[in-house]
């Protein structure tokens, strides 16, 4: 397996508050791997870094073989084009369709014929299971769990190789993260993604993550399978996994 | 699994754009491809296929994949479309050289390809579509007409409501509501209105020197600020500021659920949030208006003084005796009517946004044209019934 992503020895602080104190970890092509960890323990800053969104203060991330510190314009250009973000709330561009916002980046990056454009647009709506009839909706007029799957279309229009997914179930009913899990995992089979996520979701663990790191204390106390992060005797992991949720989970197994 | 396995690692120029070669071949023509099928890289075979595959009918077309190295769901779909276009045109179309992802990839999206195609509006409605919108805008101003009139109700309702239990009333915020929209404002009122008031002594100043008539200036500068301008002026200033303010404050409160929530903890947004805006710019309006007549008789003062060489003393002896108070009053009577139109126009648009951002900008602008518009107005019919009565 290759490396798609290496984070090493990442230092953040914001104010006087340290974020990361030498976060470092890395991620294999094709794989789903999660970034966990309690709220405020830095997992959608460490995001926002590797996505180009932040600069950490000290310590280097590498992405497809491109070290973000001392990005060339060009090779950022790029980069950008290789990866599609579904964030949090969806950042769905209100003043825009659904249609019109999956196919942005295919008006403004390629020279397809507006006929084949629509073609794409309405076949990645139904292939995150949106309905066809919500391509001409606004984000306004759309549920919370069909402004994700919007969101995913428009991350998933220029087929990239990595998909960067920011809490991508919070908000949504039991049944409908379950789905969405469901729905991320065949597309990572079918079209071969690299995912990455942000999840504080520990069914989404227990289904779908390949490998995750955990983060606390401001470091990494954690990465690995699932098996392996679950014997680490840390007592963040411990609550983690062995509190009254996780324990419901460990004993029904996977 | 996936198309991009085989792509070469690095920046991506390494393999060549997609590119589309058409040649004669026995029994029909052969579509020879090759280079990198994915979103970015498709320019050059776009262009080709636009171009060459309209000349193509009646014919067998075999369509070579091999020498494509890479294929994206961008690239098949352009297959896709193209072939189907080919077929329309009586052609039979061959597929050959796929390799096995791209099968795999084609296998992939058959499953996810709309069911219809998406379709043109049919040209009778298109014809139609002024009439249409026509209908559409009336309609929409009528629900408009009809809302505005809802409002007025339930605020006039909290209102009445309000002066049987005066304690509910909102001093508080009444008060900073003065203070945000009447003391902030000073500043470009001031300048404002002592700008008008410049403009027309110096029009007038040219005009009267010809008849040597320089003192009746005085006259002039009196009633005309202080009966028209200071109220209109001020008004104007007030619609474009704290109008639009009114409008974008409760437009984002609607966008965050903050006035849900005020209502679900049962405190009524119309007793919070509008009718203390209402009443403070009620309050504030003619006080600024006051506070413009000064400025802008000052300004007028300056000008006489330089350019008609009036004295100070000349001056205010004068405005005592040729302006009579009531263009005063009249002008501070205005500024409540004034005031009305802008806060409720406001509040009233404020509380219209609805849950997309865009809104709110939309919301602001017709708040603050509807508030200038209805104080013109306003100010017209005052005029009339005013000269009416003869007062």
């Amino acid at each position: 397996m290759k490396e798609v992503i290496r984070v090493s020895d990442v230092v953040t602080r914001f104010g006087s508050n340290l974020v990361h104190d030498r976060v470092s970890l890395s991620v294999e092509e094709g794989e789903i791997y999660g970034l966990m960890g309690g709220s405020g323990s830095g997992k959608s800053t460490l995001l926002r870094e590797i996505i180009m969104l932040m600069r950490p203060e000290s310590g280097s991330i590498v992405v497809l073989g491109k070290e973000l510190s001392n990005i060339t314009y060009a090779d950022a250009a790029w980069l950008r084009q290789q990866w599609g973000v579904l964030f949090q709330s969806g950042a769905l561009y209100s003043s825009l369709t659904v249609a019109q916002n999956v196919g942005m980046k295919l008006r403004e990056y390629t020279d397809l014929p507006d006929s084949v454009i629509e073609e794409i647009v309405h076949m990645k709506i139904r292939m995150v299971g949106l309905p066809e009839h919500a391509a001409e909706l606004y984000p306004a007029e759309l549920s919370g769990g069909m402004v994700k799957r919007a969101s995913l279309a428009r991350a998933l229009a220029m087929d990239p190789r990595l998909l960067f997914l920011d809490e991508p179930t919070s908000g949504l009913d039991p049944i409908g993260a379950e789905a969405f899990d469901q729905l991320i995992l065949k597309l990572r089979n079918m079209l071969g993604l690299t995912v990455i996520m942000v999840t504080h979701d520990l069914d989404s663990i227990w289904t779908i993550v390949d490998r995750f790191a955990v983060l606390g204390e401001r470091k990494v106390i954690a990465e690995g399978r699932l098996d392996e992060v679950i014997e680490t005797p840390h007592p963040i992991i411990r609550k983690f996994f062995w509190g009254a949720r996780g324990r419901l989970r460990s004993a029904h197994g996977q | 699994m996936g198309e991009s396995k085989k792509e070469p690692q690095g920046t991506g120029e390494a393999s060549p754009a997609a590119r589309v070669r058409l040649e004669q071949a026995e029994g029909g023509w052969r579509l020879y491809c090759s280079g990198q099928w994915s979103a970015e890289r498709l320019g050059g075979a776009v262009a080709t296929l636009k171009k060459r595959v309209e000349e193509l009918h009646d014919t067998t077309v075999h369509w070579d994949f091999s020498g494509v190295t890479q294929m994206d769901s961008a690239g098949m779909m352009l297959f896709l479309h193209y072939r189907e276009r080919l077929e329309a045109r009586h052609c039979r179309v061959e597929v050959s050289g796929q390799s096995r992802e791209q099968r795999q990839l084609f296998e992939l999206l058959r499953d996810f390809l709309p069911r219809q195609r998406p379709s043109k509006p049919r040209l009778g409605s298109r014809l139609l579509k002024p009439a249409t919108d026509l209908g559409r805008a009336t309609v929409h101003g009528w629900h408009d007409l009809l809302a505005f009139f809802a409002f007025l109700g339930e605020n006039f309702f909290t209102l009445v409501r309000s002066l049987f239990h005066p304690l509910s009333i909102r001093f508080d915020a009444i008060a900073k509501n003065i203070q945000e929209a009447g003391v902030r404002a000073l500043p470009i009122i001031t300048l404002t209105s002592f700008l008008i008031g410049v403009v027309i002594a110096y029009q007038g100043a040219v005009q009267l020197q010809k008849f040597g008539a320089n003192i009746f200036i005085v006259d002039m500068i009196g009633i005309s600020v202080t009966r028209e301008l200071a109220p209109l002026i001020t008004a104007i200033v007030v619609a474009g500021r704290t109008g639009s303010s009114y409008t974008a404050q409760l437009g984002v409160m609607k966008i965050t659920e903050e006035i849900d929530a005020m209502r679900v903890m049962g405190f009524d947004p119309q007793q919070f949030l509008v009718l203390p805006r209402i009443i403070a710019l009620m309050i504030a309006l003619p006080l600024m208006i006051f506070f413009a007549d000064i400025v802008g008789i000052f300004g007028g003062m300056v000008v006489a003084h330089l350019h008609l060489n009036l004295s100070w003393t000349e001056f205010l002896h004068r405005l005592q005796n040729v302006v009579d108070v009531k263009h005063f009053w009249i002008g501070i009577v205005k500024g409540p009517f004034f005031a009305w139109l802008i806060a409720t126009i406001g509040c009233f648009r404020g509380l219209q946004v609805s849950r997309d951002t865009e809104s709110i900008g939309r919301y602001t602008t017709i708040s603050v044209v509807n508030a200038i518009f209805l104080v013109i107005a306003c100010d017209a019919l005052f005029s009339v019934v005013f000269t009416e009565l003869g007062i």
